[in-house]
């Protein structure tokens, strides 16, 4: 076993919410950070779904268990319970069914760590208000008409959709663009206007 | 090994079993030879033994030159020293099917009863879960439990799906490449094109041509030259011949026009001397008869229930004969009972062949897979 190496900081905030020794499933794991880091430092049996051949082909390569498929059509195939955390980093928005997919992971594992770009950034209610077109920044910056982000929802929705499906969120908090938490721990409000990204940790109610 | 055979010309080390072995059609084989060829050195714990299955018309020179044909092994840019299966490293044995004409009892070995005449076509009908039953057997004997690993691919990955299957606990990964849980309709359909041109050849005297002293090699030869087109992309015929002319000052005369055709004429000659035409029959039948689901109300994943062995799938984008969604369906039913898979599709325009040629990103992607699962099993 190699020494323990530093990991992206959004990274490092998600493995903070997993337990050692536990089932993970990594959704969009891309070459696979995550889960190498799970395994290595949290003797977790981490595995990846990933759309991108390439990225899958890059972490197979480097010995992860990885599979290419899809969060929308193959969550379907694994069983109840399969797994301790089912995690959704950054990708949520860019799924078909986001809620679908919320409620195969919290099917297939008994917790859900998912992370998204906040649509209710003060920065991005700022470019609409004033130049009233679809807002550019370093998260969201592709046009509409070809960006793969086709489900934007804020803070403040999601914990909405939570609530609605049935989901208790036993923790939460706001992020900067590098993924490193910020101080808006307390009020949903403040979170939703100046944290970059959410973090949830779901389990079902 | 004690009951090996002395090596004298075109005998291939092999071993044999006095006990015979029992067949899925209900009959038995009184006696059953081994023919393998072993690579690397097995390590005191037994642990880091790596079974290679050969695909229909392969054999055991996996990594070494083939006595048969003088060719090297026909892995040999995956299989040796500091290559993607580490013959450094791992210990690799390659056993001929059971069926094959290599060695291994099949149907040009002595008749059961009638010895020395061979059994022909009266060899039984054996299956993909016979042939991996004769492999445990001969893996036993080496003293081996547990296998680091199965690999194959096409038949040889069917092989790699039932060991999985068959003995869950006796193989921590399992390699099965441009693979499929059963043989199609469409693939059933191609075998049985072969099987009919065999049985067409006058040469083939309802399988007992040995006692005419002849080899349908006409039949044999066309059998091989229908497979092979199965076994490539138009993309890479394309690449390969396009429609290139033969003989461009000699059109008037009947006979090959185009490249692609002395191509697969040479495809079909070299093949008929090194093959047995009823053993041809009777593997390409095994194949037929394959679907691992068959046994479990055709509930795939039913037949890996509680499976801890770690799986990589690997299947080419250009291969039709055993396509990406034959893989993907594998993963999905590997998904249902949990497992440990890794699947990844290789871009590759070479067909179905892609697994056998110089695919970088497959040797390197088998690679990897192999030192993770190494650092699992704690042989890194």
């Amino acid at each position: 076993m190699s020494e323990p190496k530093k990991i992206r900081v959004d990274l490092a905030l998600i493995a903070g919410m997993v337990a050692p020794h536990s089932r993970v499933l990594d959704i969009g794991c891309s070459d696979g950070l995550l889960i190498e880091h799970l395994f290595r430092n949290l003797q977790c049996d981490a595995r990846g779904l990933e759309l991108d051949m390439a990225a899958v082909t890059r972490a197979v390569t480097h010995g992860l268990p990885v599979m290419q498929g899809d969060a929308d059509s193959d969550l379907a195939t694994y069983p109840d319970g399969a797994f301790d955390y089912v995690v959704l980093s950054r990708t949520l928005q860019a799924v078909e069914k986001p809620r679908e997919v919320l409620r195969q992971m919290l099917r297939i594992g008994t917790h859900a760590i998912v992370s998204f770009p906040n649509f209710g950034h003060w920065s991005l209610r700022l470019q609409l208000l004033f130049n009233g077109r679809m807002p550019m920044t370093s998260n969201w910056n592709r046009m509409w008409f070809e960006t793969p982000n086709i489900h934007p929802c804020t803070i403040q929705d999601f914990f909405a959709l939570c609530e609605t499906d049935g989901y208790r969120v036993e923790r939460w908090l706001a992020a900067d663009e590098a993924g490193a938490r910020t101080p808006w721990r307390r009020s949903r409000t403040l979170a939703n206007l100046f944290g970059e990204q959410g973090l949830f940790l779901l389990r079902k109610a | 090994m004690d009951q090996t055979s002395p090596t004298p010309e075109r005998t291939h080390e092999s071993v044999t079993f006095a006990q015979g072995l029992a067949l899925d059609c209900g009959r038995s084989l009184r006696s059953l030879t081994v023919a393998y060829r072993s690579v690397g050195t097995l390590n005191a714990t037994r642990s880091n033994a790596i079974l290679i299955c050969h695909a229909l018309t392969g054999d055991q020179y996996v990594a070494d030159t083939n006595p048969m044909t003088g060719k090297p092994g026909w892995w040999e840019r995956v299989v040796g020293p500091g290559l993607p299966i580490d013959t450094d490293k791992f210990f690799v044995v390659c056993t001929n099917v059971l069926g094959g004409c290599m060695g291994t009892t099949g149907p040009s070995s002595p008749h059961d009863e009638r010895a020395p005449e061979p059994w022909g076509t009266n060899f039984p009908a054996v299956t993909i879960n016979d042939m991996v039953r004769a492999q445990k057997r001969f893996i036993t004997h080496l003293g081996v439990e547990k296998l680091f690993a199965v690999i194959g691919g096409s038949m040889g990955g069917m092989q790699a799906l039932s060991w999985a299957a068959l003995y869950p606990e006796s193989v921590f990964a399992a390699v099965p490449i441009a693979a499929a849980a059963y043989h199609s309709a469409q693939n059933i359909a191609f075998h049985e094109i072969g099987r009919q041109a065999i049985a067409a050849d006058p040469l083939f005297h309802d399988g007992r041509y040995w006692s005419h002293g002849v080899t349908p090699e006409r039949g044999l030869a066309v059998a091989r030259m229908t497979a092979h087109i199965t076994y490539v992309s138009e993309a890479a015929l394309t690449r390969k011949f396009g429609r290139k002319l033969q003989d461009v000052a000699n059109l008037s005369a009947l006979g090959d026009r185009f490249e692609v055709e002395s191509y697969l004429q040479y495809q079909g000659s070299s093949f008929v001397r090194r093959f047995d035409a009823n053993s041809y029959l009777t593997i390409t039948r095994a194949m037929d008869l394959f679907d691992l689901a068959a046994p479990h109300n055709g509930v795939l994943s039913s037949a890996f229930s509680g499976t801890r062995t770690r799986f990589l799938l690997v299947s080419f984008s250009s291969d039709w004969l055993f396509p990406t969604a034959q893989s993907r369906s594998l993963a999905r039913a590997l998904n249902h009972v949990a497992a440990n898979v890794s699947f990844v599709e290789v871009e590759s325009d070479k067909g179905h062949d892609a697994f056998l040629l110089d695919e970088p990103d497959f040797h390197r992607i088998l690679r990897g897979f192999l030192a993770g699962c190494a650092e699992h099993a704690g042989l890194a």
